[in-house]
C-alpha cells in the first residue's frame, strides 16, 4: 500500500494533512482562485501550496475541476479572481508563454506532439533563448548555427534517455501514444524547467510503457525538479507521489501523503458521489 | 403574419432536387427578357432614367411615363420606362416637348432640375436623340421629419433583414462549425429568383410579388437542403477539416456569384411590384407602406423562429446540437436530420431576406456578399453560434450603419459596421451574448 | 482561330506579369497559411497597400519614388497587419478570415468613394507614379524581347519581377530552415504546444502576417507598376483567391509551391481566356451563351471551381505531400 520511504517525504515534515496546508518551501501558491463558466463554478480554490522538490498529485472524480485548475495554474486560462504566485512571481495577467520561460512547463492531456515535424525538430523547438528565432537573425545562419548545434546535442541526449533516438528523424505523427507522451516530456525538459506540470501523463499509454514513464517522472524529482500531475490512475498516484491533493466540485477537500488519502472519509464520499449521504447508504452501494 | 406557418410549410419540402432544377430552369429563362427596338421613319427620342442607390450603383427606374407633345400642345406619343430605366419613342419629324410625368416617379425620387421638364427636342427622319433627366434624392427632411428618428427606423428595417439572413449563418456555424461564406449567395439567389418571377416572368407569366416570394422561399429552402446533402454532408462524412470546408464554401461563394453575374448581368435592377409608393408622413419620420409590411413580416418571422427554437422539439434539438454535438447525439437526437433542417430553414430565411432587401433597395449580383459581411458583423457582435445573439447583433449593426451616416459619407456607411466588427473583436471577442472562451 | 496567339498567351501566363504579381502574393499566403496556419482571405488588401502606398506617395503626397517604395512595401503593409492582426490573432482561426475579408470590402468601399477622390482617385484610381521605375529601363521600348513575348517596358517589369521573386524565394527558403521557421511551423501544428514551450505565439503570428503581407504588397506594387495604374478594381476581394488557388495548386508549405501554382494557374487562365475570346470573335460561340464581356467572368468561375475541387480532391496540391502539409487536416 505504501511507497518505499523516500527522502522527499521529509520535505513534508510537520505539514498537517488538511486542505490548504502551508508547506515548508512552497514553489507555487494559489490564493482564492475562482473560475466560472456561465453560471457554473468550475474552480473555487481557497488556498494551495505546492512543495518544492516533491511530486504532488492532483486527483479527484470526473468534473472536479482538476484540468481547469491546472490550466489556471499554468496560465493557459485566466481566473475570474484570485492570485497565483510561482517562485514569488505574480502570474496575474502574465501570458502563458512567459510562465514557461519562468521555469514552469506543462504537458497536455491530449498529447500535443507536433505531428508534421520530425521528432528532433520537436525537441529543438524546446530550446530557450534561441538567437535564430528572430526573423532577421534567421537570415544569417552564422549567428545561430553554433547554438543550434548545442541544442541538437542536448536534444539527442534527452532522446537517448527517453529511448526515442531511433525515431529521431521520423515525423512525430508516426509515434505511438506512449512514445508521444515520452516525447512531450522530453521536449518539456528542453526548456530546463524548475517545475514540470503533467496533465494525465498516463492517459492512453499502454501498460508496457507505464513503468518507464513512472521512472522518468521520478527521475525528474531526483534531478531537483518539482512535479505536479493530474491523474486518474490511482496506481500511479500511490506509487510515485509524495503528496496528494484531492479536488471535488471545484474545491480542495483533502491533502496529505498518499497513504493518508485512501482512508480519508471526505475523499471516499467525493468519489462515491454522496457527500451528504450516510455510511449506511455507502454500504448499500 | 404566418412566420411559423411558413417555417413549418417549408420544412416539409423533401423533394428538393426537383425544386432546384425548376429554379435553375427559371434562372436560365431570364436571358430571354431583352427588348428589340425597330427603326422606322421619323425620329427616335430615347433616354435612360437612372438613379444612384445607396451603394452608388446606377439603377434603372422602371414604370415612369414619358409623354411627347408637339408644338400645338397635343400629345403625340407616350411610353413607360423598362426595367433598366430605358425608354424610347418614335415620333414624326418635328420639334417636341418631352415631359416626364412626375406623378409616376417612385416615392422619394424627384428630378434634380424640375425646371428642365419638359425638355425640347428637334428630330429629323432617321435621327435618334437622347434626352437626359437626371434624378436626385428627394429631401428627406423637407416634410419636417426628424433625421435621427428616420435613420433609426431605416436602421431597424435594415437590421431586421440582416438578422433574418444571419440566423441561418449562425445556426449552420453552431451545428456544424462551418463558417459558411457562401451564405450570402443564398440571399442573392432569393432576390434574383424573385426578380425572375416578378419581372421577367416564367413562360410569359409574371407572378405577383407575394406568391413569387412564397415560391422563392420554397426554392431557396430546397436549394439549401440539396446543397447540404450533395456537398456538406459527404464532406462531414469524410471527416474533412473545417479549414477545408471553409475554403470550399469560399469557392462556392465565388462560383455562384459569378454564375449569377454571368446570367443576371452586372446591372442593378428593381422588382416590378411595390416600387412606386407614396411615403406616409408620420410627423417624426416617413415610411412607405411596403416598408411597414416588410418590417412586420421580418418581426413575425423572427419571433416565429425564436419561438420555434424555444418551444418545439426540433428547435430544442437544434439548440442542443449547437451547444454540444456529441452530447446531443448520445441523447438520441438525429444530428444529421437537425443539420439538414438547419440548412433548409437557414437558406429559406436568407432567400426571404434577399427578396425583402431587393424590395427596399435594388437587386444586384453581389448584394448577398455585401450583406454577408454585415451578417458577420452582426453575428460576431451577438456572439458566434448563438441564435439570439445573431438576432440582436444584426439589429444593432443595422442601426449603426444608418446612424453612422450622420457622421460619415453615405457611400461609406458600411465601413462603419465593418470597423465595428474589428473593434468588437478587440474588446469583447465573445460578443455581447457569447460565453467567454479560453484565450491564450 | 489564331492558334499562335493562343499558345503565345498561354506561355506568357507561365512567366509573365500576372504570374509575378500572384507568385509574390501567393508566397505571402504561403508564409501565412502554409507555414503558420493563418487564414488570410484579404491578401488583395495587402496587394492594394503596395499599389496605393506607392501611388499615393507619389501622386497624392508628392513624395519621390523611393519614399513610395518605403510606404508601399513597409509602412502600409505593417499598419494593415497590425490593424487586422491585433484583434484576431489571439482568437480562433476563423476570426482572422472574417476580418481579412471584411478589410477587403472596406478597401473597396473606401477606394471607390467619391468623397475621398482627392486622395485615392476613387474608381479611376491613380496613374503616372511609375515613371521613375521606367527611367531605369535598359530595354528599347520599341523592341520585343524574350522570344518576342514582351516589349521593352514589359520586359523591364518582368525582369525586375523575376529578380525580386528570387530574393523572396531565398528569404522564405532560409527562414524556413531556421529556428524562426520552426516556431512558425510549430504554431501551425499546435499553438498551445508552442506556447507551453515558451514561444510567444501571438508575436510570431504577427510577424508572419507582416512579412507575408509585405510579399503581397510587393506583388500589388508590381501590378500597379506593370499596369501603370492603381485601381480599386484590381484589388477586389476575389483577387485574393487567385493567390489562394495558386498556393493550393502548387502545394502549401513548399517553398516553390506558390510559384509553380501561379505559373500553372496563369497558363490555364490565359489559355482559356484567349481561347474563349477567339471563339466569340470568330463567331463560333453562340451569342446566347456568351459575349465578349462575359469572358472575363468565366475566369472567376474557374477560380471558384478550382478552390472547390482542390480543397475536396487534392488538398495537398499537385506537388505537395500529405505528410508535410495539407488543407484537409486539423
Amino acid at each position: 500500500m505504501t511507497a518505499e520511504p523516500s527522502t522527499a517525504q521529509e520535505l513534508f515534515d510537520g505539514v498537517p494533512y488538511e486542505p490548504g496546508a502551508a508547506k515548508n518551501d512552497p514553489i507555487l501558491v494559489a490564493d482564492n482562485v475562482r473560475r466560472a463558466f456561465g453560471g457554473l463554478v468550475a474552480v473555487d480554490v481557497e488556498h494551495l501550496e505546492v512543495q518544492r522538490g516533491a511530486i504532488t498529485a492532483l486527483i479527484g472524480p470526473n468534473g472536479a475541476g482538476k484540468t481547469t485548475f491546472f490550466n489556471l495554474l499554468t496560465n493557459f486560462d485566466e481566473p475570474d479572481t484570485g492570485d497565483r504566485l510561482f517562485e514569488g512571481n505574480d502570474l496575474s495577467g502574465v501570458s502563458a508563454y512567459k510562465v514557461a520561460n519562468l521555469g514552469m512547463v506543462r504537458t497536455f492531456q491530449l498529447t500535443k506532439s507536433l505531428s508534421k515535424m520530425t521528432v528532433i525538430d520537436n525537441m529543438r523547438l524546446g530550446g530557450t533563448e534561441q538567437a535564430g528565432e528572430s526573423f532577421f537573425r534567421a537570415l544569417m545562419p552564422f549567428l545561430w548555427r553554433r547554438q543550434e548545434a548545442e541544442i541538437t546535442e542536448r536534444a539527442d541526449a534527452l532522446l537517448e534517455r527517453f529511448k526515442l533516438s531511433h525515431m529521431r528523424n521520423e515525423f512525430a505523427g508516426t509515434l505511438s501514444g506512449g512514445q508521444r507522451k515520452l516525447l512531450e516530456m522530453a521536449r518539456a525538459l528542453m526548456v530546463r524547467p524548475n517545475m514540470v506540470m503533467l496533465d494525465e501523463p498516463m492517459a492512453g499509454v499502454n501498460p508496457a510503457l507505464k513503468q518507464s514513464l513512472l521512472d522518468h517522472v521520478k527521475g525528474l524529482r531526483d534531478e531537483g525538479m518539482t512535479v505536479l500531475f493530474v491523474e486518474h490512475d490511482m496506481d500511479m498516484v500511490q506509487e510515485i507521489s509524495d503528496w496528494v491533493v484531492v479536488m471535488a466540485e471545484g474545491k480542495i477537500i483533502a491533502e496529505g501523503p498518499p497513504e493518508s488519502i485512501a482512508s480519508n472519509q471526505a475523499v471516499v464520499d467525493a468519489y462515491l458521489g454522496s457527500h451528504h449521504g450516510s455510511a449506511l447508504e455507502l454500504e448499500a452501494d | 403574419m404566418g412566420g411559423v406557418q411558413l417555417m413549418t410549410a417549408f420544412t416539409g419540402v423533401r423533394r428538393s432536387a426537383m425544386a432546384l432544377a425548376f429554379g435553375l430552369l427559371l434562372l436560365v429563362g431570364l436571358g430571354a427578357g431583352a427588348s428589340v427596338s425597330a427603326q422606322e421613319s421619323g425620329g427616335e427620342v430615347k433616354g435612360n432614367l437612372v438613379q444612384k442607390d445607396d451603394d452608388g450603383e446606377r439603377v434603372g427606374v422602371p414604370g415612369v411615363t414619358f409623354r411627347a407633345f408637339d408644338e400645338s400642345g397635343a400629345e403625340v406619343s407616350s411610353t413607360t420606362t423598362a426595367e433598366d430605366g430605358s425608354w424610347s419613342m418614335i415620333v414624326p419629324e418635328g420639334t417636341y416637348d418631352i415631359l416626364l410625368d412626375v406623378e409616376t416617379l417612385p416615392a422619394g425620387v424627384s428630378l434634380r432640375n424640375p425646371d428642365k421638364n419638359p425638355a425640347s427636342v428637334t428630330l429629323i427622319d432617321g435621327s435618334s436623340k437622347s434626352t437626359l433627366f437626371p434624378l436626385g434624392e428627394a429631401e428627406a427632411s423637407s416634410a419636417g421629419g426628424n433625421t435621427v428618428i428616420q435613420l433609426i427606423v431605416d436602421g431597424l428595417k435594415l437590421g431586421l433583414i440582416i438578422a433574418m439572413c444571419a440566423i441561418g449563418l449562425s445556426l449552420i456555424y453552431g451545428t456544424t462549425g462551418l463558417t459558411n461564406f457562401a451564405h450570402g449567395e443564398s440571399v442573392t439567389f432569393g432576390a434574383v429568383m424573385a426578380y425572375l418571377l416578378n419581372n421577367a416572368g416564367v413562360f410569359g407569366v409574371r407572378l405577383h410579388l407575394i406568391p413569387a416570394t412564397v415560391i422563392v422561399v420554397l426554392i431557396c429552402g430546397s436549394a439549401g437542403g440539396l446543397f447540404n446533402r450533395t456537398v456538406w454532408r459527404p464532406m462531414r462524412r469524410r471527416g474533412a477539416s473545417l479549414v477545408a470546408a471553409l475554403v470550399v464554401s469560399i469557392g462556392f461563394s465565388i462560383f455562384f456569384r459569378y454564375v449569377i453575374l454571368f446570367i443576371f448581368s452586372g446591372r442593378a435592377k428593381r422588382l416590378r411590384d411595390y416600387q412606386i409608393q407614396e411615403q406616409w408622413d408620420l410627423g417624426l419620420f416617413r415610411l412607405a407602406p411596403k416598408d411597414l409590411v416588410l418590417m412586420i413580416i421580418s418581426v413575425s418571422v423572427l419571433v416565429g423562429v425564436a419561438s420555434a427554437l424555444q418551444f418545439t422539439r426540433m428547435g430544442k434539438a437544434m439548440r442542443a446540437v449547437s451547444d454540444n454535438r456529441d452530447l446531443a447525439e448520445s441523447t438520441g437526437i438525429d444530428v444529421e436530420r437537425v443539420i439538414s433542417l438547419v440548412w433548409i430553414c437557414g437558406s429559406a430565411l436568407a432567400g426571404l431576406g434577399g427578396v425583402l432587401f431587393g424590395l427596399t433597395e435594388s437587386i444586384n449580383w453581389e448584394m448577398g456578399f455585401r450583406i454577408l459581411l454585415l451578417m458577420f458583423a452582426g453575428v460576431t457582435l451577438g456572439g458566434l453560434g448563438t441564435a439570439y445573439g445573431a438576432l440582436f447583433g444584426s439589429i444593432i449593426v443595422g442601426l449603426f450603419i444608418q446612424l453612422s451616416t450622420l457622421v460619415i459619407p453615405t457611400d461609406m456607411k458600411n465601413v462603419g459596421a465593418l470597423l465595428m466588427l474589428i473593434v468588437i473583436l478587440l474588446i469583447r471577442p465573445q460578443g455581447l451574448f457569447g460565453r467567454r472562451e479560453r484565450i491564450g | 482561330m489564331d492558334w499562335g496567339a493562343i499558345i503565345q498567351n498561354s506561355f506568357r501566363g507561365f512567366i509573365g506579369e500576372p504570374f509575378i504579381y500572384f507568385s509574390l502574393a501567393a508566397m505571402g499566403l504561403n508564409m501565412h497559411y502554409g507555414y503558420t496556419g493563418l487564414l488570410n482571405f484579404g491578401q488583395a488588401v495587402f496587394m492594394a497597400a503596395g499599389a496605393y502606398g506607392l501611388s499615393m506617395a507619389v501622386v497624392t503626397l508628392g513624395l519621390n519614388f523611393w519614399w513610395g517604395l518605403l510606404l508601399g512595401i513597409v509602412i502600409f503593409p505593417l499598419l494593415l497587419a497590425l490593424i487586422m492582426g491585433v484583434p484576431t490573432l489571439r482568437l480562433r482561426a476563423d476570426y482572422l478570415a472574417i476580418v481579412t475579408i471584411a478589410a477587403s470590402e472596406m478597401f473597396r468601399i473606401i477606394a471607390r468613394s467619391p468623397s475621398l477622390d482627392r486622395w485615392t482617385g476613387s474608381s479611376d484610381g491613380l496613374t503616372a507614379f511609375a515613371n521613375r521605375f521606367y527611367d531605369f529601363n535598359p530595354f528599347d521600348k520599341q523592341k520585343r524581347y524574350f522570344f518576342g513575348l514582351f516589349i521593352g517596358n514589359q520586359m523591364w517589369v518582368v525582369l525586375v519581377g523575376w529578380i525580386v521573386l528570387s530574393i523572396v524565394v531565398l528569404i522564405v527558403w532560409m527562414t524556413m530552415r531556421s529556428p524562426w521557421g520552426r516556431v512558425l511551423r510549430a504554431i501551425r501544428e499546435d499553438e498551445d504546444a508552442a506556447r507551453s514551450l515558451g514561444k510567444n505565439a501571438y508575436w510570431f503570428k504577427m510577424q508572419s502576417l507582416m512579412i507575408g503581407g509585405m510579399f503581397g504588397a510587393l506583388g500589388g506594387m508590381f501590378r500597379a507598376i506593370g499596369t501603370q495604374s492603381a485601381q480599386p478594381q484590381n484589388f477586389i476581394t476575389d483577387v485574393t483567391f487567385f493567390a489562394w488557388v495558386a498556393l493550393i495548386l502548387g502545394g502549401a508549405a513548399k517553398v516553390g509551391g506558390p510559384i509553380a501554382g501561379a505559373a500553372i494557374l496563369y497558363g490555364i487562365l490565359n489559355f482559356t481566356d484567349v481561347l474563349l475570346r477567339q471563339l466569340v470573335e470568330n463567331g463560333y460561340m453562340p451569342e446566347a451563351i456568351m459575349d465578349g464581356t462575359q469572358v472575363g467572368q468565366v475566369r472567376f468561375m474557374m477560380i471558384g471551381l478550382g478552390l472547390i475541387l482542390l480543397a475536396i480532391y487534392r488538398p495537398q496540391g499537385i506537388f505537395g505531400t500529405k505528410e508535410e502539409m495539407a488543407l484537409d487536416d486539423r
